[in-house]
């Protein structure tokens, strides 16, 4: 078996080259996958018995609700491996994920919103779901706005780290509030334990539209992570080297 | 196909306000997204460009 080094691809260096070239390839396949996702949510997925075409909101609804679990999952473990063992790249990994994960926690709080309004009668309710939700995404702007605030960026990432790990309790706080309280947002629409509770092509089109966003969020985050290890590096030989090869 | 005419689609049953809104201005902040970096990475460059430029230009001194 060939060992791989890993210490290599760690490297802000190396890694700045590779994520420029895995780019394209994300940015292409999401694109895609959106056209795909959208077609199927409108020409594809029937009208909903009960809430009508209202419900066709589920298909930015739910992906974006769970995009912005992941991305803060993720998230505050590369920035708790940058903690524990002092590595830069996987800081700089957790503040590019950042603002994306912001995103997608609006995106799943405002059309929510749009959701509610027509189906409970009000824009917001102080539930146990939303309200997490709510506290998610103050989260996010917390780690983006304590990481703005500190100039060197070794004392930022340890902060933003630390705001990051204590905030991961919040996570299945969210996923579980619908179980552990009354609420009146509704039930998760897929378990691992009993059949979803939606039509084929229903789930068949949020299935799709969750790739799709998790294809944009890699592309996006490489792309991000990118602009961070030039603005962190730009005093090093290989950023100069770099420079004048572009001229 | 689940719509008899473009009309009926863009009325979407009633909920067209809120079914457009949500999508319209979701996606409309991913675009905003990638404007904005794409737009840093250009003023990184200029920066980056310049820090270059002064250096050459004390290595020459």
């Amino acid at each position: 078996m060939s060992k791989i080094n890993w210490y290599k691809y760690s490297a802000p260096v190396t890694f700045y080259g590779l994520a420029g070239k895995m780019f394209p390839g994300f940015a292409i396949l999401s694109a895609i996958l959106f056209a795909i996702g959208l077609y199927i949510s409108f020409f594809v997925a029937p009208t909903d018995a009960t809430q009508g075409d209202a419900y066709r909101i589920i298909f930015i609804h739910v992906p974006a609700a769970w995009m912005s679990m992941f991305i803060y999952v993720v998230m505050a473990a590369y920035a708790g491996i940058g903690l524990a063992f002092n590595t830069r790249l996987s800081a700089m990994m957790a503040q590019a994920l950042a603002p994306t994960g912001a995103l997608f926690c609006f995106i799943a709080l405002f059309t929510g919103s749009f959701w509610g309004k027509p189906m409970w009668g009000a824009w917001w309710v102080w539930d146990a779901r939303l309200t997490s939700q709510l506290i998610l995404f103050f989260l996010y702007v917390g780690f983006i706005s304590l990481q703005a605030a500190i100039d060197d960026p070794r004392r930022s990432d340890r902060a933003g780290a630390l705001i990051a790990l204590v905030g991961v309790i919040n996570v299945p706080i969210i996923y579980f509030s619908v179980k552990w309280w009354n609420t009146l947002h509704q039930g998760a629409s897929i378990s691992l334990t009993k059949a979803p509770s939606m039509a084929h092509t229903m789930l068949l089109g949020m299935l799709i539209m969750a790739l799709a966003c998790w294809m944009y969020t890699i592309a996006v985050a490489l792309y991000r992570v990118r602009l961070i290890i030039l603005e962190r590096e730009r005093n090093s030989t290989w950023v100069s080297d770099l420079m004048k090869e572009m001229k | 196909m689940n719509w008899g005419s473009f009309s009926a689609f863009l009325h979407m049953g009633g909920y067209a306000f809120y079914v457009w809104s949500s999508f319209g201005l979701s996606f409309a902040l991913l675009a905003f997204e990638l404007v904005q970096l794409s737009l840093r990475k250009r003023t990184l460059l200029k920066r980056l460009g310049q820090i270059q430029k002064l250096n050459e230009h004390r290595g020459n001194k």
